[in-house]
């Protein structure tokens, strides 16, 4: 018992030692992105004919003029800079909540996304709520009626999930709901009911992969004894299907639910796009990348990666809590 | 192999083809506008309609296989060897090199949301075809180099492996004419998955403005151009062509790098 605690233990140690590292990485690459750009961040903001003065007051205000690193490589051989430098100020500052501030706008980069982290994760969990929707009743239908009609029109449906971007879907469910139907508005996120069309087509993917899961799962546990002796009792088929087969069959279907919200988190950059929901993506690529807030952008990456690292790290361990097979393999 | 899969083959065939004569298939220049025909529906003359600019859209959908195609295959070749190089070394040496490697390094690039590393790197590098495959490279061949990995680890505990080694081999011939040889099936499937998802990101990437810049006649351009809504309202086929166009491709090298699978897999075909 005490072996098992203990290498338990070292487990998780390990774990956490990796996130670390692999936090530490992300974090040093996204800093030192900045330095690749060709030409200046300053150029860019300021324009060419910026005065000296101005250049030089912007670089003092966002640290540009301090060294990139700890230590300079020239001619003249290797310079140490001493703990002034931008790698180290901006690592200190996440360590203290500050992302610094935008380029543009001047507000601090943290509070520009604390306020649009909130829609991001609310069109992430409708995703997955209709993908789920979805994905269980006709996965289910599928299975029961295995090698029927009903079962390859679920399979297609599944496969042009998989295989269409959600750039495609996305303009043709807005030329259907939106042009034609009009239905709903085309981009926004302001009325309630906005988030419909970019949640199917952020789930759509989602369902598709659900969908043949759930059918597989169903057709593999409709051979097992235990729906032998419930039918063999008397319950109707229904109750057979879902309270005996689902209940086992949705075992797998829930870990790649969490595996997949980190992905939706992720995805959801292009659909923000798409419909012009306020989100983490539209910042960062309308308010970063196309004003070239490469502050902002910095930001943005950093928390969107961090987010979907920590997602799959907890779905990771609550799996493995929770079906003690996976803890021993 | 099954019947989606000769499917895949042919349809990435014709794609092939279709990418290496363009310029004799395609009726009208790609680039050329024609302001006075905007919005023209599918006709003889104009075989899928022209978009918002009067340009023809079967002529840019078949010059877009090319900037597909060509994308796709650069990526897939550069980070197959990268990966395979990279993940056979970790696999062959074991030890610290493999803590290194494969705990660490394959550990970050596998955290990390591919797509928005590239779009991070395009972001700050600016935009163009090379910086997209270098991008698209940089997110790819760690996926090469996990398989291979697990490949190498496998042969290189058989015995004509151990058979090499008492002749006296050395590990660089041990590795790259003994071992590497018999570990290389898997990636062929890796590698037509690869380029799925190499097609898709550059498509995703052009359709977020950061991929190979226009007037150049990129799937993902062609789709971000279509659907605003002076186009959805006017001319819907201008986004209809190009979809269909993205979703045949992937299929297609999805349904091939399946079949291939099955195929080396005999246990996978039975069911």
């Amino acid at each position: 018992m005490r072996g098992r605690l203990k290498y338990k233990l070292l487990n998780l140690l390990n774990r956490f030692g990796l996130i670390l590292l692999i936090a530490w990485t992300v974090v040093s690459l996204v800093t030192l992105l900045i330095e690749v750009i060709p030409g200046k961040p300053s150029t860019a903001i300021l324009g060419e004919n910026a005065t000296l003065e101005q250049i030089e007051q912007f670089e003092r205000k966002h640290g540009l003029n301090k060294p990139a690193f700890f230590v300079t490589f020239s001619d003249d051989g290797i310079k140490w800079n001493g703990f002034d430098n931008r790698y180290a100020s901006y690592f200190s500052g996440i360590l203290r909540g500050d992302l610094g501030v935008s380029f543009r706008t001047d507000r601090p980069v943290l509070d520009m996304i604390l306020e649009r982290y909130p829609n991001t994760l609310k069109l992430a969990l409708a995703a997955m709520l209709i993908a789920v929707l979805i994905a269980i009743p006709l996965g289910v239908l599928a299975g029961t009626h295995k090698g029927s009609w009903i079962d390859n029109v679920a399979s297609f449906f599944a496969l042009l999930g998989i295989s269409l971007p959600s750039f495609v879907t996305g303009p043709f469910l807005v030329y259907i709901f939106a042009v034609k139907l009009r239905w709903f508005a085309p981009t926004g996120s302001s009325n309630p009911e906005d988030i419909v069309l970019p949640a199917i087509t952020l789930g759509s993917a989602l369902s598709a992969i659900l969908t043949r899961m759930v059918r597989s799962s169903v057709i593999e546990e409709l051979g097992e004894d235990y729906v032998r002796t419930a039918r063999a009792k008397g319950l109707s088929e229904t109750v057979v299907i879902y309270k005996h087969v689902l209940k086992n069959g949705l075992i797998p279907v829930v870990t790649v639910l969490g595996l997949q919200l980190g992905v939706l988190l992720a995805g959801a950059i292009i659909t923000e796009k798409i419909f012009g929901w306020q989100g983490l993506g539209t910042l960062l690529l309308d308010d970063g990348i196309a004003k070239r807030d490469y502050r902002l952008v910095q930001g943005c990456v950093l928390v969107i990666s961090m987010t979907y690292i920590l997602v799959n790290t907890l779905t990771d361990m609550i799996y493995s809590l929770l079906d003690p097979r996976i803890r021993l393999s | 192999m099954n019947r989606l899969t000769y499917t895949g083959i042919f349809v990435v065939i014709v794609l092939l083809i279709v990418a290496v004569f363009a310029p004799f298939i395609a009726t009208h220049d790609p680039t050329a506008q024609n302001l006075a025909l905007r919005f023209a529906p599918p006709s003889l003359e104009h075989w899928f309609g022209t978009d918002s600019l009067g340009r023809d859209v079967f002529s840019r959908v078949i010059y877009g296989a090319r900037i597909s195609l060509q994308v796709g295959v650069i990526v897939t070749l550069i980070s197959s060897f990268i990966g395979v190089i990279i993940g056979s070394i970790a696999g062959y040496y074991g030890g610290w090199i493999d803590k290194i490697l494969a705990g660490y390094i394959f550990n970050v690039f596998l955290a990390f949301p591919g797509l928005l590393l590239a779009i991070a790197l395009v972001a700050f590098l600016g935009a163009g075809l090379w910086k997209v495959v270098f991008a698209l490279c940089v997110i790819g061949w760690v996926g090469y180099a996990r398989v291979i990995r697990g490949q190498v680890l496998k042969v290189r505990e058989m015995d004509f492996v151990q058979a090499a080694r008492a002749l006296g081999a050395s590990d660089f011939r041990i590795l790259f004419v003994h071992i590497l040889p018999n570990s290389i099936q898997p990636i062929i499937v890796q590698a037509s998955l690869g380029m799925a998802g190499a097609v898709l990101s550059e498509a995703s990437l052009s359709f977020l403005g950061l991929g190979v810049p226009p007037p150049a006649p990129s799937w993902g351009t062609m789709i971000e151009e279509a659907r605003g809504l002076d186009t959805l309202y006017n001319a819907p086929h201008v986004l209809f062509f190009p979809g269909i166009a993205i979703a045949l491709t992937v299929l297609a090298f999805n349904f091939i790098g399946d079949g291939i699978r099955e195929y080396l897999d005999p246990k996978q075909r039975k069911r």
